[in-house]
């Protein structure tokens, strides 16, 4: 609990208006989008600037009170539940795009500005932002690189991560800093800008961000390809690739999936096959026409049932609308649907796949999976009830093992969504003890004192690993 | 745990007895619903007054981790109920439900002052569920109307005794109807062109009152379509009013009624004209599903429920018409619950393009909640006025010189918005049916 002093002096900050003690007002920031996460924040304060983060890191370092920046609490991996209490952040204030650099190609923003806000300013001036997370809708830009979120293009256009050339920061010691710069190439030192992209706001707190932006491609074309084999889907991904060719997304859904989308957005999805890969190509018209003449052919080659290429921009677009609702309509089946984001090397999507049938029926679990198939990031997803325990030590059990599996394939735990609670009991798997004991270095010169969103990424206790054998 | 008052220790209770426990799990705090709510962008993006945000009180409460104190009833109060998150919802949480539901609750232990007990015991047990009555009452302000007396009290500046809203509002109110013109009008009637359809019409309370012109249009309309038409007489107020603010056990009867009055139709549809009416009406499965008596007749009920827009358009009203107007530039405000619980917003669209003269053009965020919602611009008449200002600058961006809507409470708040933005002169509310009906009898059309 926080004295009320200190709450007094939270107040004075940022005046009564911007600070939330109540009970009702707590609660509605104690979740994210994790299923099964809640804790009450002892409170919620709304700074209005930079210097006003810094005076409240200030009083949480003195009085040692952790502190958790949120965006619009869309993370799903409890990243922004204040599971040891303490101070929950809002940026709604700090929401502005404060500068679009056509010279440079640069739009500068606050952490507030929702994506897709932010998405649509640039494209009116003809720019292009790549990075679009399934959230985008309602996720905040300053959420977005403190996970290092991907999205639906990552395989031709990369992450987030690729798009922030610098930053400003309030450190846990409340110095601001300011790191890398409207450059293409600056080697001076060591390179804070990708250490604090994806810290999940456990090392700083963002208070500016310059990213990167692209002209934005010509022309689009969108089309479906249906398969009654998951095989041969994954082949088709695996020849695409290997025929040079990169689609802006190469998307994958499972049968499964497709029912449960169909059902929500009745846009005329097939339900009776067993795999639809969704591809996009976009950039100058010849070549969008010639790469997606080529990939339908290798669709076709490959056994696809059917291969449609959508005709107007609106089917294209309806298209993608499924693709982006999956995870929520999946939510539609069972009341608890539990998500991962486990991924491999895009070669190894096949095998991967059908580990995670295996360990569905092994475990007696159901589990749907869509995904990046482009670049390997694939989300099995399961939906559950969180109040049938059995069946949610199952659930448990199986993640396990598709997290073992994918590291086995070369893969990781987590490819855009983050550790953050959820997946910590796992992340010594991938970076093995030394991993941890360099990163846990790292937090501690950042933040001696632990105050920035504890609890997260680092597991109290490693998971006993079950080897898996097939 | 907080310590609760005996108050909110027997509303915690009714939480967890009543409150649909799958239902409140099924909300999985995606957020997809934030940027739809009207509320949570106008607060400044205050999650308390995001759907979200509420869904997760009320599983609170349910659960017992919170109590059901005063800023949690004030979250349920500042919804506007326009249930726009529920078409963008991926999980399918039916949210209009649980907030009814919880509404409810607060109300079965709410201590309202004297007056105001009074004024809702006049108003959802004498008032609305008697026709006649309403007819009185809605004379009554047309005798204030036409008797002088109305020019007297603002020349008197008597109005000014009220607040502000209260004040436009008695200025966009429109010139109601006689009594012997609410008694005149008829029970059934033959279809003007080969017959398609039969249907009965859902004549509504306030709408065969205060908006009797309109109902006589969307008559009709329909003979024009080719629909017989009955308005059976027990019919009675849908029940939306009681329903909407914690009057459950009021709305169940008033539905009965209404089933028992339109079985005996047999007609093919129920129509009907008014958005927020049609959306209680469709979801009487929903409300009687525990009424063993009425569950099954209840779901025959709704199954026909279906707005004069939908019914024009599907018997391609627009096509077989020729429709023109006044060289003038029209805008729509969505009814809400049209919209996001009857589904219907393409209909009157169309409808309203295939108008000869009439330059349509889209608002922006029209199908963003006006602010009207009920007796919410009464109730939260703040909250309600910041919403009706920034709709009207949307209005305005369209240069519209004609606003239409779908829904009496709509059509009283996008008058009252010109109203206070002082542009009566140049600006003109309508229902879409009487815009309708003024295009098919237009002289250059004939």
């Amino acid at each position: 609990m926080i004295s009320p002093q200190l709450i007094e002096q939270f107040t004075a900050i940022v005046g009564p208006e911007n600070m939330i003690t109540s009970n009702a007002g707590r609660l509605v920031y104690s979740y994210d989008a994790t299923p099964n996460y809640q804790s009450m924040p002892d409170a919620v304060i709304a700074p209005r600037n930079t210097n006003e983060v810094s005076s409240i890191i200030n009083l949480c370092r003195q009085h040692k009170i952790p502190l958790v920046p949120r965006g619009s609490g869309t993370n799903l991996a409890a990243g922004t539940v204040p599971s040891e209490g303490g101070i929950v952040l809002l940026f709604k204030h700090m929401n502005r795009i404060l500068e679009l650099d056509e010279e440079n190609l640069t739009v500068t923003v606050q952490p507030g500005v929702v994506t897709l806000d932010m998405i649509r300013a640039v494209e009116k001036k003809g720019l292009f932002y790549p990075p679009d997370p399934s959230s985008m809708k309602i996720s905040t830009i300053g959420g977005n690189i403190n996970e290092n979120s991907g999205g639906l293009r990552g395989l031709k256009y990369g992450v987030t991560r690729d798009y922030v050339m610098a930053l400003e920061a309030v450190l846990p010691n409340g110095d601001i800093i300011r790191t890398g710069g409207k450059l293409a190439k600056d080697v001076a030192g060591y390179d804070l800008t990708r250490l604090l992209v994806g810290s999940e706001g456990t090392l700083a707190i963002i208070t500016e961000a310059t990213l990167k932006l692209i002209p934005q491609p010509e022309t689009k074309q969108t089309m479906l390809a249906l398969y009654n084999s998951m095989d041969a889907a994954a082949k088709s991904v695996s020849d695409i690739i290997a025929a040079k060719i990169i689609p802006a997304t190469l998307e994958f859904l499972d049968r499964p999936t497709l029912v449960a989308v169909e059902d929500f957005a009745k846009i005329g999805l097939p339900t009776d096959v067993e795999a639809v890969l969704l591809i996009e190509q976009d950039g100058p018209p010849e070549i969008v026409a010639r790469d997606t003449e080529q990939m339908a052919e290798i669709c076709r080659r490959e056994g696809a049932v059917s291969v449609q290429i959508a005709a107007t921009e609106a089917e294209a677009l309806a298209l993608t609308t499924a693709r982006r609702s999956a995870l929520s309509a999946l939510a539609r089946l069972k009341p608890t649907t539990i998500l991962e984001d486990a991924t491999v090397p895009r070669s190894e999507i096949a095998r991967m796949v059908k580990a995670i049938n295996e360990i569905a029926e092994k475990h007696q679990v159901r589990i749907a999976t869509f995904g990046h198939a482009g670049d390997g990031n694939l989300h099995p997803t399961c939906p559950t009830d969180a109040r049938d325990h059995d069946e949610m030590e199952r659930v448990e059990a199986a993640f396990a093992d598709i997290f073992a599996k994918a590291i086995e394939l070369g893969g990781t735990i987590t490819g855009e969504h983050g550790v953050g609670m959820m997946k910590a009991p796992y992340l010594e798997w991938k970076m093995g003890p030394e991993g941890i004991a360099i990163m846990k270095a790292i937090k501690q010169a950042f933040d001696p004192d632990n105050i920035m969103n504890p609890g997260k990424i680092f597991a109290k206790e490693t998971r006993k690993r079950v080897v898996v054998t097939q | 745990m907080t310590t609760m008052t005996a108050r909110e220790k027997a509303i915690q209770e009714q939480f967890s007895l009543r409150m649909d426990e799958g239902e409140l799990l099924n909300c999985m705090r995606c957020g997809f619903c934030l940027p739809s709510c009207p509320t949570y962008i106008e607060t400044g993006f205050d999650e308390s007054h995001s759907p979200r945000g509420r869904i997760a009180l009320m599983k609170a409460v349910h659960d017992g981790l919170i109590a059901p104190d005063e800023e949690v009833e004030h979250s349920l109060n500042v919804c506007l109920g326009c249930r726009a998150c529920e078409p963008v919802c991926p999980a399918g949480v039916k949210y209009g439900h649980l907030l009814e539901e919880a509404r409810d609750i607060f109300a079965d232990y709410n201590e309202y002052k004297p007056q105001t007990k009074a004024m809702r015991k006049t108003v959802f047990d004498g008032l609305f569920p008697h026709q006649n009555r309403m007819e009185h009452a809605v004379t009554l302000l047309g005798i204030y109307q036409r008797s002088g007396l109305q020019k007297t009290a603002r020349k008197l500046g008597f109005m000014k005794l009220f607040p502000d809203s209260l004040q436009a509002m008695e200025r966009a109110l429109p010139e109601v109807p006689k009594r012997s013109e609410m008694k005149k009008r008829g029970s059934a009637f033959t279809t003007l062109a080969e017959k398609q359809a039969s249907v009965a019409f859902f004549s509504g309370c306030l709408m065969d009152t205060m908006f009797l012109e309109t109902n006589k249009a969307t008559i009709t309309l329909l003979q024009k379509a080719g629909c017989d038409i009955v308005i059976p007489d027990g019919q009675n107020c849908c029940g939306a009013l009681h329903g909407h603010s914690g009057e459950k056990d009021g709305a169940k009867e008033l539905a009965r009624r209404n089933i028992d009055a339109f079985e005996q139709t047999g007609a093919d549809y129920i129509i009907s004209n008014a958005g927020g009416c049609g959306a209680f009406l469709i979801d009487y499965d929903h409300l009687l599903k525990d009424d063993p008596a009425y569950a099954e007749r209840a779901r025959a009920f709704t199954a026909k429920i279906k707005d004069i827009t939908q019914i024009l358009f599907e018997l391609r009203f627009h096509e077989r018409f020729p429709l023109a107007i006044d060289s003038q530039v029209i805008t729509y405000q969505d009814s809400c619950h049209l919209r996001n619980v009857m589904h219907t917003h393409i209909a009157p669209r169309v409808l309203m393009q295939a108008i000869d003269g009439a330059d349509y053009r889209e608002m922006e965020k029209a199908d963003s909640c006006c602010g009207s919602a009920g007796i919410y611009n009464i109730v939260e008449t703040e909250m309600s006025m910041q919403i009706l200002d920034h709709k009207m600058e949307s209005a305005k961006a369209t240069n519209a010189h004609t606003i239409v809507t779908a829904n009496p409470g709509c059509l009283l708040q996008m008058k009252l918005g010109i109203e206070r933005e002082g542009l009566s002169e140049s600006v003109r509310a309508v229902h879409i049916v009487d815009l309708l009906l003024e295009a098919s009898l237009n002289d250059s059309v004939e």
